[in-house]
């Protein structure tokens, strides 16, 4: 299973990072020698084993409630833009943008 | 002035005195010393009685501090201070530990040589030319070159045993759930947890009793109590099956480090345990499995820095624009990287393949931990680390340095606790012996740490 150029542009794209061209091709390289590795597991048996398993010291379960913790400060301290109390972003993507994207 | 001030201001001398700031050593990111001593005044005033009072401690860059930027070694989170504190960083300080700094560390703990930070790569206290291992290399650094006797770091796949092992000091993982991780940023959620750095076993039994334990602020820290680890000290080794895996001791090992895991299993053996060869099979993929998993879910984790809420911001062509610019700025190569790998092991037509299958392989390995134990084995004990500290630059293939975690990362794959314990030197470089025990049996794992440490003395190299 080589991961090519087109792989490595799709990728990028779903994990929203611009990649140059000469550094795709150096993670097309890079990813198809990491990934060789992995193919070992191909080989090992595990028709009978759950993935989901979490073994016998599973999460417990427990009320989805829990302390508020007050913010030591103003969410403007640290927020790239805020206006009237909301997280300011660049307009959302038309028609336009998503055909393009 | 008395004691907290005195240690407080000799951590800083120290710290001055080994060059731990950017220019040298790269050990501290962020120090906030008048904050420290003014904290160390106000113990001195009014003692707390707490278990860590006036201790000097480090804590790694991406455990969440309100005094102090958490960047996690990123340029994407550069000047962020957080709104609130990790759970491990108030238990400390309610114990009266003062923090004074934050470590260097690998970006967003992606490494095992802290060569991957975006400030610079943090040096090894006792060679230079090399690194101290990572990720938390900045916080073993910081132990080992006596700036304080504890610090913490975090775990993903040994970014504490292997840099501890790497610096000659006791680095210790607990067992997932131990911790609260409340406040450590994520990477891997299934496989973090924070550890603890000591100067000596002690050190780290102390600081693990302070903050381990129950909280309400992370649904997977375990309701288990906490035993008192320092009382450990007193247990012994005596009647202990401590088992000996023989796929940690392959043949391609170097023979140094396999003779100073063997005279640590003579000394065990003469206090009494009894040494166990056993077998670990599927942790010969481990390493497949854990480069699998953990890309996987930093793919996920780390979605949330996109210049929206925090942190770093890239005006791009809108929104989307806006993220791609922000991420591709902010990430450095290796964090780009494993977002990358593991965004393909998710994706559609390769899921069961990789991901689906990684995640069988993953309870297969923590499944040989249970036989093992089930058999009457108390512990096991390994070398921590395939070789000593390497030299800076050294290692330029991804999947190379991957290895270095060979035969760490099984235990957080398995969720079972593990540490890391000086036990002998080869050409001047440390050799850090791994114990490993069931789950949420540190008790044990610190009752024999104890017994070796005691028994090798000067052995160890300290």
């Amino acid at each position: 299973m080589a991961v090519t150029l087109d792989d490595v542009r799709h990728i990028a794209s779903l994990a929203r990072l611009a990649v140059s061209d000469d550094r795709a091709q150096t993670l097309v390289a890079e990813l198809n020698t990491i990934l060789a590795h992995m193919d070992v597991l191909s080989s090992v048996d595990t028709t009978a084993v759950d993935a989901a398993s979490t073994g016998e010291r599973a999460a417990p379960l427990r009320e989805d409630v829990g302390p508020q913790i007050p913010l030591a400060r103003p969410r403007e301290d640290f927020a790239p833009r805020m206006a009237d109390g909301f997280f300011l972003v660049p307009r959302l993507s038309t028609h336009e943008d998503a055909e393009s994207s | 002035m008395t004691a907290a001030t005195e240690s407080v201001r000799a951590a800083f001398a120290r710290a001055t005195e080994v060059g731990a700031g950017r220019s040298a050593l790269n050990i501290l990111l962020y120090a906030d010393q008048n904050g420290a001593l003014e904290r160390a005044a106000e113990l001195d005033r009014a003692p707390t009685g707490g278990a860590l009072e006036g201790r000097p401690v480090v804590l790694k860059d991406n455990i969440a501090t309100l005094s102090l930027p958490t960047t996690c070694g990123s340029r994407i989170l550069e000047g962020y201070v957080s709104p609130f504190e990790a759970t491990a960083t108030r238990r400390l300080r309610d114990a009266g530990a003062v923090v004074i700094g934050k470590s260097n560390m690998d970006e967003f703990a992606m490494g095992s040589s802290t060569e991957n930070s975006a400030f610079g790569p943090t040096r090894n206290p006792l060679a230079p030319d090399r690194v101290p291992g990572g990720s938390s290399g900045g916080s073993a650094a910081a132990v080992a070159s006596g700036i304080a006797r504890i610090a913490l770091g975090s775990e993903t796949g040994g970014s504490v045993r292997q840099p501890a092992a790497f610096c000659g000091i006791v680095g210790v993982k607990p067992t997932y759930g131990r911790v609260s991780r409340y406040g450590l940023v994520a990477f891997a959620s299934s496989l973090d947890q924070i550890g603890v750095f000591g100067q000596r076993v002690d050190d780290a039994a102390a600081c693990l009793g302070v903050i381990a334990g129950a909280d309400l602020l992370d649904s997977t820290c375990a309701p288990e109590p906490v035993p008192d680890y320092r009382a450990a000290s007193r247990d012994g080794v005596r009647g202990l099956v401590i088992g000996r895996p023989v796929e940690y001791f392959p043949a391609e090992l170097d023979g140094r480090i396999r003779e100073k895991c063997d005279a640590a299993f003579a000394r065990l053996a003469g206090l009494g345990a009894e040494v166990r060869d056993v077998s670990l099979p599927h942790s010969r993929l481990a390493i497949e499995v854990y480069y699998i998993i953990a890309p996987a879910e930093a793919s996920s984790n780390l979605a949330r820095f996109d210049g929206a809420r925090y942190g770093l911001r890239i005006e791009g062509d809108g929104l989307r624009g806006m993220y791609e610019a922000t991420r591709s700025r902010g990430f450095g190569a290796e964090v780009t990287r494993r977002i990358l790998l593991g965004t393909y092991v998710l994706s559609a037509g390769y899921y069961d393949a990789y991901y689906r299958k990684a995640q069988q392989v993953r309870a297969l390995i923590a499944r040989d931990f249970q036989q093992v134990f089930a058999s009457g084995v108390d512990l096991l004990f390994t070398p921590t680390t395939p070789t000593t500290a390497f030299p800076i630059g050294s290692k330029s293939d991804p999947y190379e340095m991957y290895l270095s975690d060979v035969f760490t990362c099984t235990a957080n794959l398995a969720g079972v606790p593990a540490m890391s314990q000086p036990i002998g030197r080869i050409d001047g470089l440390p050799v850090g012996g791994q114990f490993i025990a069931p789950h949420f049996a540190e008790r044990r794992m610190f009752a024999a740490a104890y017994a070796l440490e005691a028994a090798l003395g000067e052995e160890a190299g300290r």
